[in-house]
């Protein structure tokens, strides 16, 4: 207990004389320092020998390539592209997942009459489909718009399915003791008593619609990032496929960040008020 | 107003069927309750007091015989009866205001000034102003059946039925509500129905205790209880009440139950 408490007040007896900036300093340090020495280690590996510079180029020639690309348009446009159609997919993987999902968990007999299909479905894989998506939809904004909108359709699904059916009985008793309506125990406890789990598939499908799509712009696009990656690879302009990996894991970050940002809109109830 | 929730219960008799057999939950059941009167049920585990205020809440209709509130059958649920569980089953995602603000989804009655007027009130009446923008993660158990009272009281009903709401409470807070329970019944005037299996509770409250057994659910007796309020629990008569009333369990067929019902009596 003693040996507790002197390592919880070491460090602030021990911050208590430094400077508010010194203090920020480190509080960035300590949150950014294993990525700064991640790019750091990127940077002088390749410049030491350590690594072939040919297939690993330094950091600040990746970045370099990027800026020209930038100035060109190239970057934009193949970012751009990408953005779009993962957006599209998953936009409309959650405008149909989601009300579908309520309407399956709500309703048994044809949650019981669906749910073979939809287990046989979850497990096929999306991008054993692509070749299908592709023979019927062609190689153009379609296929991939479709084939992201098909591997995010499943994870919010399945994930509302289970937000309506686990819904805390003794609520939905609670509501039906108040004489609520089936529509407004819909509205005003089935559905907000949903949001946190339905949120879970949502934000499953964001990290989907991101991996997908760099497949299926590799297997065939002409825009894209995951297209300016394997055809830089293909014509050994290896810092360019650098740069398409840098930028995929910005658009996921951007999803992410979007995503853990409407979360925390919709379930502020869950820290509001101040803590008590 | 004042004269309306006179609650009648006549010849009820209420079966489950398990496995093909029917079994009794409730075997003739009279009991007429007057307005603005407090009246606990004892019993128990498996007598049926539970089911018994199911059924006058109206979430189940499969029963035979009548359940009267001022002369009308109850059917379905509806805005003269209030119930409060064990579980306050607040919604989460809503502040206190907004909690109790759900019980008056289904009025009609009531115009838009008597709706928030009615959820002051009931705020106020259970002493939670400060808190009604709180959630209820923020709040204690006591403070959180107290906005499920306040939410059961917003219609104001004509009777309302408590569903062993301090059995999941400490003693001093459970005894804290008690008080509040007896405050409330008092300037709402309202009949009061509540189960538990307390039976220092159930004189504490009771204008009369009715006892039920179980296999099948019966009453076997109705106490009055004729004890000024505030009852001191250590008082020669309170204390004969509670003996009078704790033999009737120790003849009953579940001695485990009793053990059990014994052991929760704080001392």
């Amino acid at each position: 207990m003693s040996a507790q408490e002197s390592t919880l007040e070491l460090p602030t007896a021990r911050e208590a004389g430094r400077s508010p900036a010194l203090q920020a300093g480190l509080h960035a340090l300590r949150r950014g320092g294993a990525i700064i020495a991640f790019f750091l280690l990127w940077e002088i590996a390749p410049r030491l020998g350590l690594v072939e510079a040919a297939f690993l180029p330094p950091i600040s020639q990746v970045l370099a390539t990027g800026w020209k690309l930038l100035l060109n348009g190239q970057l934009p446009q193949h970012f751009a592209a990408s953005l779009v159609r993962s957006a599209a997919g998953f936009a409309l993987a959650i405008v149909a997942a989601i009300p579908l999902g309520l309407a399956i968990g709500r309703y048994r007999l044809f949650a019981q009459v669906v749910n073979p299909l939809l287990e046989m479905f979850r497990n096929t894989a999306a991008l054993a489909l692509l070749p299908v998506f592709i023979l019927f939809l062609g190689i153009g904004e379609t296929s991939k718009v479709a084939i992201v909108f098909y591997g995010c359709f499943w994870p919010i699904l399945l994930n509302t399915i289970t937000a309506v059916v686990t819904v805390d009985p003794l609520l939905i008793k609670s509501a039906r003791a108040m004489g609520l309506s089936p529509v407004r125990l819909f509205r005003k406890v089935i559905l907000p008593a949903s949001v946190p789990t339905i949120f879970v598939g949502v934000r499953l499908a964001g990290a989907v619609s991101v991996l997908i799509l760099i497949a299926a712009e590799m297997v065939g696009a002409k825009s894209g990032l995951g297209y300016l990656i394997i055809y830089s690879q293909y014509n050994f302009q290896v810092p360019e496929m650098f740069l398409g990996i840098v930028c995929i894991t910005l658009v996921g970050l951007l999803i992410n960040a979007l995503l853990v940002t409407l979360e925390h809109r919709l379930t502020a109830w869950k820290r509001n008020g101040g803590e008590a | 107003m004042a004269q309306a929730g006179a609650l009648e219960i006549r010849n009820l008799n209420k079966h489950y069927t398990v496995n093909g057999t029917p079994l009794n939950v409730l075997e003739n059941i009279n009991l007429s309750i007057h307005p603005g009167e407090f009246v606990t049920i004892v019993g128990a585990s498996g007598c049926g007091k539970s089911t018994l205020l199911r059924l006058v809440i109206g979430l189940d209709n499969e029963y035979t015989g009548d359940i009267l509130l001022d002369e009308r059958r109850i059917r379905d649920t509806g805005l003269d009866r209030g119930i409060v569980f064990q579980e306050h089953r607040l919604f989460p995602w809503l502040t206190v205001k907004k909690n109790i603000e759900t019980g008056l989804l289904n009025n009609t009655r009531f115009s838009p000034e008597e709706k928030e007027n009615s959820v002051r009130e009931h705020i106020a009446l259970v002493g939670l102003g400060e808190f009604e923008s709180a959630y209820p993660h923020q709040l204690s158990g006591g403070m959180s059946q107290r906005v499920a009272i306040a939410r059961a009281l917003v219609n104001r009903p004509e009777v309302l039925l408590l569903d062993e709401p301090f059995g999941a409470l400490d003693a001093f807070t459970r005894h804290f509500l008690q008080d509040e329970l007896l405050r409330i019944s008092s300037e709402e005037g309202i009949t009061m129905v509540l189960v538990t299996h307390d039976i220092e509770e159930a004189i504490y409250l009771a204008d009369r205790v009715v006892v039920m057994q179980p296999r099948p659910g019966r009453i076997k007796r109705v106490v009055d209880i004729d004890l000024p309020r505030p009852r001191p629990r250590n008082a020669d008569a309170f204390v004969r009440y509670k003996d009078d009333l704790l033999a009737d369990f120790a003849t009953g067929d579940r001695p485990e139950d009793i053990l059990a019902g014994a052991l929760e009596q704080p001392a």
